[in-house]
């Protein structure tokens, strides 16, 4: 460390846009990711194979090819596992590392080959011969439905009585909509390299945003205790929720075969392995019914959510409840109805992605919206005004939690005027009054995101933080760092509680010995909860510091300060590391573990009642499209955001965070298809064929702003908000945008039955039939 | 076979003879193992993300000019005589506190990385940005220039944005880099590494064959007729990489003097392109031949791909998706098919271009035999040409459909029309019974109308996942709508991409 810099006054880091502390080495091809790492000597490379089909009995695993392939060395089956064949994340043993007895979806891995080469074991791979008896497949939703196939529990939330509210109301509709699911498409697959120990233990490093629960599984697969597991995460190459529990089958075979053979064990997954094998988001089925007055304002509605869960529950409850807590999304519903169903199908397990089903929910109460809109002949956005929370009584949502810290009405108000909002409205209708080729759309959409882990418990966060001798300090918490910014966020936090630059800050790798029973780095919350247990760990350092140095000056402990320019003992300043080192010598513990637990939250299932949320996050965007109607291709014209992140712990990765996930919504709602043969086998497994946005589809009139009034009415890390999911629902006002482009085509009253995503071809038959008048 | 003459290049600044590799090799896969170079990324292994973007600079006369390539399924010994940089060269040293390149410090200056993992290859092709500008400082730097250069890149963290902004910051601030500096003596070490003879060489069994001449390659064909050709290794690469599909024998093209040429043999045309030319030496030619093929060979691919794709390659592989038969169909393309004669003769025939594909995965190509060169027929002031490629992104995707309509008028008549499309059955296709119809009629709605109908003789498209076939039926009917607007108004009646 450098002696200058250390000592020269820090400016406060918090609040700053400061780059992610990567950036030098993410430019430079420095830094390092699971398949980067110096590989250790005797390294085996693992590879899979899998069922070729939805449903069936394996009749006869033939792999003896596969063992006599070149180079192999180990080949494993089910019956290879010590301990517990299981990778369900809820214990429920619904899904298995490799599948024993049946098989359950097109691409379920079967058998792990371990071979002296990655290209050895994936020609060995192939040349299983496997034999499995088909048993019928359940593909769709519809099918789940009438079969009664489920992965979990019908839930229902209800408040008033919807019936009679839409049945008593001036008008009445009804509707469905489909959405697709969406692939995750880090740039980095699935990888992980599970090192032996001593005694059998194992290290492994993972793509993982889950390090602890891949501790668990492992151990579990072997038989052995969680302490017999260490799992690191250095970083990764993107997850969005991609490798909260999918990074784990992967480890679970490296870990497996390096418990087997002794030697190191590494795999990679092939990107269309990959993007057959795992989980991504839950396709939805939403069916409505709604009554409303003259000016657009529901009544009663009732919302039935069906979800394609796939093979296995997974964490399709959490998530079909976040679909219904986001039914809602910033309105008010007087009497409500929303039940979902968890539909169980032979495919892939569907998984947590970025938004984890609230962007489903969000997307069918705003074509409930448009609906109503467009019957009464209403702009979208007055009948949004009408609907949102707030006024006399309307603070209450569907799970009877009072909605206290709404700005959604003046947030929307600035951002219409900011993008000219009415203005461009009528210039978008006269230009589609023309009747040409080409017609626009416009719609500014809003969106409310609860923020919190739905499952109480999960809502716990560790840290652990040393301050050397020196006065240099080591920081560690449960939070992963997949390029959202956590680390540097955390970090400007822990520098400013001490009050030394950043850089005498040591950001480490996630460790599952460092900080121990953590949750995934998921739901948006990891700074919300990880820098508030650094916090923890920083103020117990800091308070046996001050009880020491305080003592030592004659002054009582709460008048020493860490301030930027050193530490203030009284009225004499002193260097944090003459302090530090002081403390040390007079045998002052200077490591602290910190904890941090969301307070204020419940949820009763039973009653479906109560506050999942601690608070929610805001922001609204207007869209502009323009569509050709005779091939259904459109383009993005321009983009206006505001976005809530309360106080923003660093504004350039809050930034970046709402300018990538409108972008990545816009995929799930626009180009990103999956597509499904009538087998079961999804043909839309590669970027040939999955086509995510690329940097034509964002267009140069990109306003993107942070919502400056922005702050937290709950005393969050420095009144920040979160901002990992929320923005990517900000990309429902495309979709919108699309449907007003496709209404010019419709007669009055009509909406345009567009579903999602909104591929060109999806664009051009809504035309057609708005055309034919069908 | 004739003694081994191995291949060689420069890796940054290193004379590099790799020695020693089975030739199905790839650049990336070497990178990452033997040259100990894990910068470079691989995200897809298909060329398709871009994770994997590496600069390949060759000799332009006293110069060395620079193009971004997808190391993935670039085979490492197409390298040959070439320089190759990675993320690892741009700055100064590859360590903490060094100087960075200037379109690295862009990056990170407009927070232009999140996760990091496909920024090596978007700081590639920001290079290559960076480096054309230098060289071509009239040619502005708009938003359209940066979207097609990052075309191929794929980023799932930014949404584009910073990155666009680090591209225009880049291009802002540039002053000479050191790649720049040292281009004279880089381009002598090249010219160094220049030679007459065929680099060649076999590996565990496997052999790489890079003939120079049309002869040479003839020669090699009579000998293995069941050599795999290899050009831009576009598709090869994949069945390489993804079908992990092994050959006895590859005999790489793109070193072939002949088949690289694009000349007018008389000014009057024909306009003969070589099989290997690729995509960006032909872009600029074709489109001011044919303005109304610009827009699909913008489209097609992106920047990665078209450096290394040829448009021989894109025929001769038979693929009923490609986009450059439909587009040299309706123009009256004649190809000319060589192979090795009597006494070291070369001997060709030359057919319609559409005779070429007989059936899916079936063309009329003879043992021994290859794709010498397209001819086409200059443009004539009468006559109104456009290609319309559709697929579900707009850019850097393969064609769902792909439309090429050529007609010509005599007076207010149709004199001649000729339309082909790509993906509506098993080989690119006339669409004769519409071509029909619109023969002799007046040049109207309704004359397109009844073509419009009469395309139900013509094809009866496949569903998959590109688009179902219905969507195929009724897009490439409304296709030749547009084309019959845009040619009756004059103006473009569909969505315009950047100039």
């Amino acid at each position: 460390m450098d002696k200058e810099v250390r000592q020269s006054p820090a400016e406060p880091a918090v609040h700053r846009p400061l780059p992610h502390d990567s950036a030098v080495k993410h430019v430079t091809g420095q830094a390092v990711y699971v398949d980067d790492m110096l590989e250790p000597e005797g390294l085996l490379h693992v590879y899979f194979g899998t069922s070729p089909c939805a449903h069936g009995r394996i009749g006869k695993l033939g792999l003896d090819r596969v063992r006599q392939a070149p180079g192999v060395v180990a080949v494993l089956t089910a019956a290879d596992i010590p301990g517990a064949n299981d990778i369900s994340p809820l214990h429920r043993g619904d899904e298995e590392i490799l599948a024993s007895g049946e098989v359950h979806f097109a691409g379920q891995p079967l058998f792990a080959v371990a071979a002296e080469s990655r290209d050895a074991a994936r020609r060995a791979a192939r040349l299983a011969e496997i034999d499995i008896e088909p048993l019928p497949a359940v593909l769709d939703i519809e099918t789940a439905l009438e079969r009664e196939s489920f992965v979990d529990e019908t839930h229902e939330m209800k408040r008033g009585d919807p019936d009679a509210a839409i049945e008593s109301a001036p008008h009445r509709l009804d509707g469905v909509l489909h959405m697709g699911g969406q692939d995750h498409f880090y740039l980095e697959g699935q990888a992980a390299l599970a090192m032996p120990q001593e005694d059998g233990d194992l290290l492994v490093h993972s793509s993982s945003q889950h390090p602890s629960e891949l501790q668990h599984l492992i151990a579990q697969s072997l038989g052995r205790a969680d302490n017999a597991v260490t799992v690191e995460v250095r970083r990764m190459g993107g997850a969005f929720g991609g490798k909260e529990t999918q990074a784990a089958q992967w480890a679970l075979l490296a870990a497996l075969v390096a418990d087997r053979t002794g030697r190191p064990a590494k795999i990679r997954l092939d990107r269309d392995d990959d993007m057959i094998s795992t989980g991504k988001r839950h396709d939805f089925r939403t069916r409505w019914r709604v009554g409303f007055d003259d000016d657009g304002r529901i009544l009663g509605i009732d919302f039935e959510l069906a979800a394609r869960c796939g093979m296995s529950a997974d964490l399709s409850g959490a998530i079909s409840d976040r679909a219904m807590f986001h039914s809602d999304n910033g309105y008010y519903l007087p009497a409500v109805r929303i039940r979902s169903y968890r539909c169980r199908t032979n495919t892939v397990s569907n998984t947590a992605f970025r938004g984890f089903g609230g962007p489903q929910g969000m997307l069918g109460i705003e074509q409930v919206i448009e609906a109503i809109a467009a019957h009464r002949n209403l702009d979208p956005l007055a009948v949004r005004r009408v609907n949102l929370y707030g006024g006399d009584g309307r603070i209450l949502t569907p799970y009877f939690m009072t909605v206290e810290d709404n700005v959604l009405p003046e947030l929307m108000d600035e951002l219409a005027e900011a993008a000219d909002y009415p203005a461009r409205r009528g210039e978008v209708e006269s230009f589609n009054r023309a009747g040409g080729v080409i017609r626009r759309g416009l719609a500014l959409t809003p969106v409310k995101f609860g923020i919190s882990f739905t499952t109480a418990f999960l809502n716990q966060a560790g840290a652990l933080v040393h301050v050397y001798k020196d006065g240099s300090i080591h920081l560690n918490h449960g939070g992963t760092e997949m390029g959202q910014g956590l680390f540097i966020k955390v970090a400007q936090v822990v520098a400013d509680e001490f009050g030394v630059p950043l850089e005498q800050v040591r950001i480490s790798a996630t460790r599952t010995d460092k900080v121990p029973n953590t949750s995934a780095t998921a739901a948006s919350s990891g700074s919300d909860m990880n820098a508030m247990a650094a916090l923890d760990a920083c103020s117990k350092i800091k308070r046996r510091i001050a009880a020491h140095i305080g003592a030592e000056h004659g002054v009582a402990e709460d008048s020493v300060r860490f301030d930027s320019d050193g530490v203030w003992v009284g009225a004499q300043r002193r260097d944090f590391a003459d302090v530090v080192l002081q403390a040390y010598l007079a045998r002052v513990s200077l490591s602290a573990t910190g904890f941090y637990r969301t307070p204020k939250i419940h949820y009763d299932r039973e009653t479906a009642r109560g506050r999942p949320f601690l608070y929610f996050a805001y922001g609204a965007a207007v869209s502009e499209v323009e569509i050709d109607t005779l091939t259904g291709e459109y383009r993005l014209r321009r983009v206006d955001i505001l976005h809530d992140v309360g106080r923003s712990l660093n504004p350039a990765v809050d930034l970046g965070q709402i300018e990538g996930g409108f972008v990545q919504g816009m995929g799930w709602l626009t180009t990103e298809e999956l597509w499904w043969d009538e087998q079961g086998v999804l043909r839309t497994h590669a970027p040939s064929t999955y086509k995510i946005p690329v940097a034509s589809d964002v267009p140069d009139a990109f306003h993107v702003r942070i919502w400056e009034r922005g702050d937290n009415r709950e005393p969050t890390i420095h009144r920040s908000k979160a901002v990992g999911e929320p923005p990517l629902m900000l990309a429902i006002s495309v979709h919108s945008a699309i449907r007003h482009a496709l209404t010019s085509l419709a007669p009055e009253g009509v909406l345009a039955p567009l579903d999602a995503p909104a591929t060109p071809e999806r664009v051009l038959l809504c035309a057609e039939r708005l055309r034919s008048g069908a | 076979m004739p003694t081994a003459v191995p291949i060689r290049f420069l890796l940054g600044d290193e004379l590099c003879e790799p020695g020693g590799f089975d030739p199905h090799t790839t650049v990336l896969e070497w990178l990452r193992g033997r040259a100990d170079r894990r910068g470079t990324k691989e995200g897809c292994a298909e060329g398709d993300c871009g994770a994997c973007t590496v600069a390949v600079g060759e000799r332009r006369g006293e110069t060395v000019r620079y193009r971004a390539f997808n190391a993935c399924i670039l085979p490492l010994a197409a390298l040959d005589g070439k320089q190759l940089l990675t993320v690892e060269d741009l700055a100064e040293a590859p360590r903490p506190g060094a100087a960075l390149h200037p379109v690295q410090q862009a990056m990170v200056d407009t927070h232009g990385a999140q996760c990091g993992f496909c920024t090596p290859g978007f700081v590639m092709s920001l290079f290559t940005l960076h480096h054309r500008h230098r060289n071509e400082p009239d040619r502005p730097v708009n938003r359209s220039v940066i979207d097609r250069v990052l075309a191929g890149n794929l980023c799932r963290c930014t949404g584009y944005a910073p990155i666009v902004r680090a591209a225009r910051r880049s291009v802002d601030a540039a002053g000479p880099d050191r790649f720049e500096q040292q281009a004279g003596r880089t381009a002598q070490r090249l010219a160094a590494l220049e030679r007459g003879d065929d680099a060649r060489f076999t590996h565990d069994g496997v052999t790489w064959a890079a003939p120079r001449s049309l002869a040479a390659l003839l020669e090699w064909l009579r000998e293995c007729p069941d050599a795999r050709m290899v050009a831009g290794a576009t598709d090869v690469g994949l069945w390489v990489t993804k079908q992990l599909q092994r050959f006895e024998t590859l005999l790489y093209v793109g070193e072939v003097e002949e088949l690289r040429r694009v000349e007018l043999t008389a000014p009057d045309g024909p306009l003969e392109i070589g099989a290997a030319v690729r995509y960006s030496d032909a872009l600029d030619l074709l489109s001011a031949h044919y303005p109304g093929m610009r827009e699909m060979l913008l489209r097609l691919g992106a920047e990665q791909v078209r450096n290394a794709g040829t448009i021989g390659g894109n025929i001769a592989n038979g693929s009923p998706i490609g986009d450059m038969p439909p587009a040299l169909i309706a123009l009256g393309a004649r190809l000319v098919l060589a192979r090795a004669g009597a006494e070291g003769g070369i001997e060709t025939r030359e057919i319609d271009l559409e005779d070429f594909f007989i059936e899916y995965g079936r063309q009329d190509l003879r043992p021994g035999e290859c794709v010498a060169r397209v001819r086409l027929p200059l443009p004539r002031p009468d006559q109104y040409y456009s290609v319309y490629k559709i697929s579900k992104r707009f850019v850097q995707d393969i064609s769902a459909l792909c439309g090429a309509f050529h007609v010509r008028l005599d007076g207010e008549r149709v004199a001649d029309a000729r339309i082909a499309y790509g993906g509506m059955a098993g080989v690119p296709r006339r669409a004769r019974a519409a071509e029909q119809a619109l023969l002799g009629q007046v040049w109207s709605e309704d004359a397109i109308e009844h073509a419009r109908e009469a395309m139900a003789d013509d094809f009866e498209p496949l569903s998959d996942w590109r688009a179902s076939s219905s969507y195929r039926m009724l897009a490439a009917r409304n296709l030749l709508r547009r084309f019959w607007l845009e040619s009756a108004s004059g103006a473009p009646q569909r969505l315009v991409v950047g100039a």
